[in-house]
């Protein structure tokens, strides 16, 4: 299937077209809410990468291997006769399961990098819990499964849509720094202007949906 | 009538106009935008919203001496992301199309700011009628905007207005074919996403400039 360009489409297309933040509204709250300074809006979109890339595809193995429907079926070789698992289906467990792998991940990521490197922690490190509560994280995870990606697709998928936020965060953060000095109707300051530029940071990147890989 | 004194009534009316989630907190506003295409999404989600915050925020306010304040997030999640999956099993039983519809956002109500936000400022050091109560005043300050929201991008965007009822949803008005004859047309860009950044950023600014409401920078 396709191969290397296969994948390459995925990344474009969750970076450029189908946009995490400006396409789906994903990762809203703490978009508008950092976007404030650049130096943190780095900090964030760096910290989504990592957590989007580990997380989207350990929730994979988890709902292919345990709660999609027959996914239970190689326990029918361990206990061969009184039960069957074919027909199994969990899937209804599936948003309980994936927040708690979020929020468990964010925690490890978190005590890895303190414990390896001290420099990355203290840039990123306050905002990793933020991140377990970002809608972006569960989305991704979610997209994946209604998509039906396989493991690389979701990878790509994961890493790609990490990219997507980190751009439009670290773009919003410039032009709102830019708008510093600018004269601005009072009360359309802060979120009200925030929201319009978005607006129009969406329509720009309107303009990658025609490029087909 | 204890329940409807004056505090009761301002933790009701605070949340839709001076406190109101999403345009003044800036809380929930990733599920409030996706969910504005069509006004009969925008309706069946704001129920689901008001059902998951009025009971996260009871059983909440009723477990809360019992929660230590360390595990607090894991049980707040918990909590919610049950109450999220039961909407979810209950839209797909018994509205399959609007739960096509709304895809992945029933199952983002998990992440939604408000709902965690509600639970940690305000039903973990109430009780649980005042949380009732709060939880109903921010679902109707969420429902408020999104309904607006999703009015004017269906109206003007795609020219109808859509009621829910069990299926594909109930078409109360649609503009009639003479205008579209007549040169009239619909603005397709409201119906895209950047048409929703822009609607909510208005909305924004007519609610502060009638409330009077400043935010420094």
């Amino acid at each position: 299937m396709g191969g290397f360009e296969h994948y390459l489409s995925i990344f474009t297309k969750a970076v450029f077209i189908e946009n995490i933040v400006l396409a789906y509204f994903l990762g809203l709250c703490s978009f508008l809410a950092i976007s404030k300074k650049i130096d943190a809006s780095v900090g964030i979109g760096m910290a989504v990468v990592v957590v989007l890339t580990i997380t989207a595809p350990i929730n994979w193995f988890i709902y292919e291997f345990l709660l999609s429907k027959g996914a239970l079926v190689w326990l029918n070789t361990l206990f061969s006769v009184q039960y069957d698992f074919s027909n199994t289906d969990l899937s209804f467990l599936k948003l309980i399961v994936f927040i708690s792998v979020i929020a468990a991940m964010v925690q490890l990521v978190e005590m890895f990098m303190e414990r390896f490197s001290q420099s990355l922690y203290n840039s990123l490190g306050i905002f990793l819990p933020l991140i377990a509560v970002n809608c972006s994280i569960l989305g991704g995870s979610l997209f994946m499964v209604e998509r039906e990606y396989n493991v690389t697709e979701t990878m790509v998928y994961g890493f790609g849509s990490g990219v997507g936020f980190f751009l439009a965060i670290v773009a919003l953060a410039s032009v709102r720094y830019r708008l510093r000095y600018s004269n601005i109707p009072p009360r359309l300051r802060g979120v009200g202007m925030a929201m319009l530029l978005t607006g129009l940071l969406s329509m720009a990147f309107m303009a990658f949906s025609g490029i087909d890989l | 009538m204890e329940i409807f004194n004056s505090e009761s009534k301002k933790i009701i009316n605070d949340p839709i106009n001076v406190n109101n989630p999403i345009s003044l907190q800036v809380l929930g506003i990733c599920s409030a935008l996706a969910v504005t295409i069509r006004l009969d999404q925008a309706i069946i989600m704001t129920l689901a919203v008001i059902f998951v915050l009025c009971s996260s925020n009871v059983i909440l306010s009723v477990i809360r001496d019992y929660i230590p304040a360390r595990v607090r997030i894991v049980i707040m999640l918990s909590v919610i992301a049950s109450l999220v999956s039961v909407v979810d099993e209950l839209l797909q039983a018994y509205l399959y199309d609007m739960s096509k519809q709304l895809s992945v956002f029933v199952g983002l109500i998990i992440t939604n700011c408000i709902i965690m936000g509600r639970a940690e400022a305000f039903a973990l050091k109430n009780g649980p009628s005042k949380a009732f109560l709060d939880g109903l005043g921010n679902g109707l300050g969420y429902g408020m905007i999104i309904i607006i929201v999703s009015f004017f991008r269906e109206l003007f965007g795609a020219g109808t207005i859509t009621l829910p009822d069990g299926g594909a949803g109930y078409v109360l008005f649609s503009i009639p074919e003479a205008w579209y004859a007549a040169g009239y047309e619909n603005i397709g860009l409201l119906v895209l996403s950047p048409g929703a950044f822009f609607i909510l950023g208005l909305v924004i600014w007519t609610q502060r400039e009638l409330l009077g409401i400043e935010e420094g920078e």
